[in-house]
């Protein structure tokens, strides 16, 4: 399995994200918290690039021990990024559509070698 | 620019290239050579609020002009004069092209409306695209008459020289003025006639019933000059059924389905079909799922109450049959329903493509051209041979 550079340690800080393109497909390394995630950049809607999109926290309802609903919050731990064409969001930890878990984005194996960053195509 | 995220993070955007964004759709429309064969979109949309400047050059009232320009010069943003409605079209940002899509940058020398749906249709696919404005979608709310009429001539005028003129790419329906009955008519009798005018547009979301004896004339002169009417859905959080609905997402998806059943109700219930049989109507953005619903409610409640509906002379849905409808945004989450829903609608010969780019919901050409139970000729109907049939176009 090819090693695709995709950028240098030092040059890709926390909560960034770069595409790279291996022999025709397109694939979103993302660099969240310490660990790195890739996924085929490749929505499961109609095909857009899923993983150029933002990175938005999930929004949670805020439901009182009363059952009364008091408000809406960001997650503290689950973050998505969201296709740019049409808002679908993936758990970025997961690769899974957060309205659907069953649907899933093919995710890759991404490697550190020294100072360099690989996803494994 | 920068676009505030969740956890006060926020994200720079450098800048906005429609081709760049829209690469995965060239991509497909390469791979399932769209080429071969034309495909008309008829709903797409641009933002006329962007060249509102222009648009009020074409305005004839100087007062209702100058209440306008100073309207714009207070809001630099919105087009001051027409109802905003509250509304998260955007996603709170997750749609990122709505706060960018204002630094994309374009050639000196053409029309910006014109250069930036020429990089959308390329890269999708298209040959002729139906243009809507946006914001105007909300004019028929307006509470001032002969705002909504002024605006609409001056953007009617416009749009005939300034778009359509130059570019056969795009046509329009133009936008009636239906608030005002006489003025709608003499809207079809002044621009009926011009290039690139395929038919009139009534924004849905307003408080006129269509079957007021006061269209007739219109629809008479529509019949005649063979231009069909579409009626374009919109929302409206104002409406105190509507706004019983505390989420957006609710309020679109209802709200955009909510006045096209109540028009097309109304035009079936009074017959209109049987006063204007060579009248094509087209029901447009309200996607697809309502339509068997219709059918199978007024099909069930006539065969008990037809002394209600009595200048009907087929069942509602055989009306119903005899229209047409454009497909986005098509509800795609159970197959079976959708064919049974193309059975239902005769979706061989009345289904009209349509992408509404580059709104958040749009649809490619590949959820037609995709799609397990169409046949070859079935997709390239839809895809653009029955809007070239509906609008007798020829392609540029």
């Amino acid at each position: 399995m090819p090693e695709i550079h995709v950028a240098k340690l030092a040059q890709f800080a926390d909560g960034e994200r770069r595409i790279v393109a291996h022999e025709g497909k397109e694939i979103g390394v993302f660099h969240w918290q310490g660990k790195f995630y890739a996924y085929e950049n490749l929505c499961v809607h109609q095909g857009g690039p899923a993983c150029e999109g933002v990175m938005m926290h999930k929004v949670e309802d805020v439901i009182a021990p009363d059952k009364t609903w008091s408000g809406q919050k960001f997650s503290k731990d689950e973050i998505h990024f969201v296709c740019p064409w049409h808002g679908y969001e993936y758990d970025l930890k997961t690769g899974e559509c957060a309205a659907d878990r069953k649907l899933k984005l093919k995710s890759f194996e991404v490697v550190k070698r020294g100072e360099d960053v690989y996803v494994v195509a | 620019m920068e676009l505030p995220l969740s956890d006060f993070r926020r994200m720079a955007v450098e800048e906005f290239d429609t081709s760049k964004l829209l690469a995965h759709a060239a991509k497909q429309a390469a791979d399932r050579n769209y080429k071969g064969f034309p495909i008309v979109d008829v709903d797409s949309h641009h933002y006329e609020s962007e060249a509102i400047d222009e648009i009020l050059e074409y305005m004839d009232d100087p007062v209702l002009q100058q209440l306008a320009r100073s309207a714009r010069q207070a809001s630099a943003k919105s087009v001051g004069v027409l109802p905003s409605g509250v509304g998260y079209q955007d996603m709170g940002g997750r749609v990122m092209r709505y706060s960018t899509r204002g630094m994309e940058k374009t050639p000196a020398g053409t029309q910006r409306d014109i250069s930036l749906a020429r990089r959308w249709m390329d890269a999708i696919g298209i040959n002729i695209a139906v243009m809507f404005p946006t914001p105007m979608l909300q004019l028929g709310l307006h509470p001032q008459v002969e705002v909504e009429v002024a605006l609409a001539r001056a953007y009617n005028r416009w749009l005939c020289e300034r778009v359509l003129a130059h570019e056969q790419r795009i046509r329009s329906m133009l936008y009636l003025p239906f608030n005002d009955s006489e003025a709608s008519y003499k809207m079809v009798q002044e621009f009926g006639g011009k290039p690139g005018v395929v038919g009139f547009m009534v924004t849905s979301a307003r408080y006129r019933p269509v079957h007021h004896n006061s269209y007739m004339k219109t629809y008479a002169l529509m019949e005649e000059m063979n231009l069909p009417l579409a009626f374009h859905a919109g929302y409206n959080w104002e409406d105190r059924t509507v706004g019983l609905m505390n989420q957006f997402i609710s309020v679109h998806a209802l709200g955009f389905v909510f006045y096209n059943m109540v028009h097309l109700a109304n035009w079936v219930m009074n017959g209109i079909p049987e006063r204007f049989p060579k009248l094509k109507v087209l029901w447009v953005e309200s996607g697809l799922a309502w339509v068997p619903f219709m059918m199978q409610r007024f099909d069930n409640e006539y065969m008990m109450r037809s002394s209600e509906a009595p200048a009907l002379k087929k069942m509602p849905s055989d009306y119903m049959r005899d229209m047409f409808y454009s497909s986005q945004p098509m509800e795609m989450t159970d197959m079976a329903m959708l064919e049974q829903t193309f059975r239902m609608l005769k979706a061989d010969t009345q289904l009209l493509y349509s992408s509404d780019y580059p709104h958040w919901d749009f649809d490619l050409p590949s959820t037609i051209y995709d799609l397990p139970f169409l046949d070859e000729q079935a997709k390239r109907n839809i895809l653009g041979g029955n809007a070239m049939r509906v609008f007798n176009m020829t392609l540029p």
